[in-house]
């Protein structure tokens, strides 16, 4: 083993010192002060189970928990099925060159504030908004879309949808050619090779663009908030709502835990699924 | 089964365009409630950001978080990556994994834990702890970028250099440095529009130094108010001249390097 000198040094102690103070440190100290308790509205370092007893026993939480994974699957379901044949045109059905160009359009939505797009979907869906004002033009509506969990799910579909539309179309324009033209030549009518073909060659692709979308839902507060009126709140708004009202971090500490082990579990099975190769036959 | 797709694909794109679309629209449309019909032109919502003190103090602190934010978050990408493409030792997976994990965790729980760390050792509220939030939170983008250029480089340079009596700093210098300039510049950029961006974590560590986005989350949080286009509109021209830029370097660098 070569030994270790000041020169690579300098290029790994920075990244260790740095990520340990604002990145591992940080995480570390969440968990512990889920342990921590509130006295006089002073927050004592210590060891109980007082914020773990008081969040699980509420009902509210569980709601919220359920409530939050339900909406982000739902979210990472729909945004696999309505990229799918979006992502398979621009795979299939587009030049490299024209594919090039809609990845790069595809990036823009991420530099645009999503705050701003939460926003302006507030506006078009609201009572008297865009859409209703559209559709009231051939007299139709009004609907209500804001505060419901309709609301949400445009919302969360608005972060996600750009994601996953890149990831499945470059899983897709990387399945070998000769594979999809063998499944034609044998007689595979065209949905017959995705179910055989595509869907088993791209389902790496397929899972982690469904797992991303996942992991942004089940953190975002911005669509649950705005668009869905916190009506019923998710996990994200419990933690703003213990921080920011009272001095309960120790309760939000066990959101976030709880947040982190669900996201951890759900992640490394999407990801165990991902990699599996198929049984040898 | 060709116009269906093409036709599904529109409507996709509509989805994700139409609210920077609207957002963009009436940032010049009169009536203070977004509707159709449109009621008329109007530079109104501009004026009145402009003579905002509170959006030029935040666009103040904005414009300093993000630009240290890159020259940090470049530094410490540009460190692991190039550890990555030298080294190999025991634990480098677990080195490789601190630095690229965050974008992993939901923000919510970034913010959460940064809050309560920066409090606990006495650095809560400054632009200090934003910036230390948002280099951990953009330093994995600078590390991907960078590390793909140094993948196209020709590993016997750097060793011809060395075997021609330069030092391992001098071959650094003038070898492995000027060949990642592109993706270096190209980092500086992307790094500073995720942070031009980036509210959550800064909602919760800024306290009273807010960043250009929490302010719009203060007054989205109060009312109905079309400034919030106007801003949205003004950021999304900064932010896309950034990555415009950002991609044009690796684009061009990329031909160059093919041809």
């Amino acid at each position: 083993m070569r030994r270790l000198n000041l020169y690579a040094l300098t290029f790994r102690l920075p990244i260790i010192i740095w990520q340990t103070l604002f990145f591992i440190g940080p995480l570390i100290f969440v968990v512990a002060m889920s342990f921590f308790v509130v006295r006089n509205f002073q927050m004592v370092e210590t060891f109980e189970f007082d914020s773990w007893k008081r969040m699980l026993s509420r009902d509210f939480v569980w709601d919220a928990y359920v409530y939050t994974v339900l909406m982000a699957g739902s979210a990472a379901i729909l945004a696999s099925l309505i990229a799918f044949p979006a992502a398979y045109c621009l795979a299939f059905q587009t030049s490299a060159r024209t594919r090039q160009i809609a990845i790069l359009l595809l990036i823009i939505p991420f530099f645009t504030s999503y705050l701003v797009r939460t926003f302006s979907w507030y506006t078009i869906l609201a009572e008297a908004g865009v859409l209703n004002g559209a559709v009231g033009l051939v007299g139709l509506g009004p609907y209500t879309l804001l505060n419901t969990y309709v609301g949400t799910l445009i919302g969360y579909l608005t972060l996600v949808m750009p994601l996953v539309l890149i990831l499945q179309t470059v899983t897709m324009a990387n399945i070998d050619d000769r594979l999809i033209q063998a499944a034609r030549n044998l007689g595979c009518s065209p949905a017959r090779t995705i179910w055989t073909v595509i869907l088993p060659a791209g389902k790496t692709g397929f899972v982690i663009a469904a797992l991303f979308a996942f992991i942004l839902s089940f953190g975002d507060f911005v669509a649950p908030f705005y668009l869905g009126g916190s009506n019923p709140p998710t996990l994200p708004i419990l933690i703003i709502d213990t921080t920011k009202a009272g001095q309960q971090w120790p309760r939000a500490a066990v959101v976030a835990v709880i947040m982190m082990v669900t996201l951890f579990v759900i992640a490394f099975s999407a990801i165990m699924y991902a990699y599996r190769k198929r049984a040898s036959r | 089964m060709t116009l269906f797709l093409r036709t599904w694909l529109c409507l996709v794109a509509g989805f994700i365009f139409l609210p920077i679309f609207v957002s963009m629209l009436f940032s010049f449309n009169e009536a203070r409630f977004p509707t159709l019909p449109l009621t008329g032109f109007t530079t109104g919502w501009y004026e009145a950001i402009f003579s905002d003190p509170d959006f030029w103090r935040s666009a103040k602190n904005s414009l300093i978080v993000s630009t240290t934010t890159a020259v940090i978050a470049t530094f410490l990408g540009f460190c692991t990556a190039y550890t990555d493409y030298r080294y190999s030792f025991r634990g480098k997976s677990l080195f490789l994994a601190i630095i690229l994990l965050p974008p992993t965790i939901p923000l919510i729980i970034i913010a959460l834990a940064m809050l309560a760390w920066f409090s606990r050792v006495g650095m809560s509220g400054q632009v200090v702890s934003i910036i230390a939030a948002h280099t951990v939170l953009t330093a994995p983008f600078a590390m991907a970028i960078i590390r793909l250029r140094l993948s196209q480089i020709d590993e016997s340079l750097e060793a011809a250099a060395w075997n021609l009596g330069a030092s391992e700093w001098r071959a650094m210098r003038e070898v492995i440095l000027p060949f990642c300039k592109p993706a270096i510049l190209s980092s500086l950029f992307l790094t500073a529009a995720v942070s031009f961006d980036e509210f959550t974590v800064s909602w919760f560590v800024s306290g009273l130094n807010k960043t250009l986005p929490v302010h719009v989350l203060e007054i989205v949080q109060g009312t109905i108010d079309p400034q919030v286009n106007a801003i949205g509109t003004l950021v999304f021209g900064v932010s896309i001249t950034l990555v415009v830029i950002s991609q044009a370097l690796i684009f061009f660098r990329l031909q160059k390097a093919s041809t």
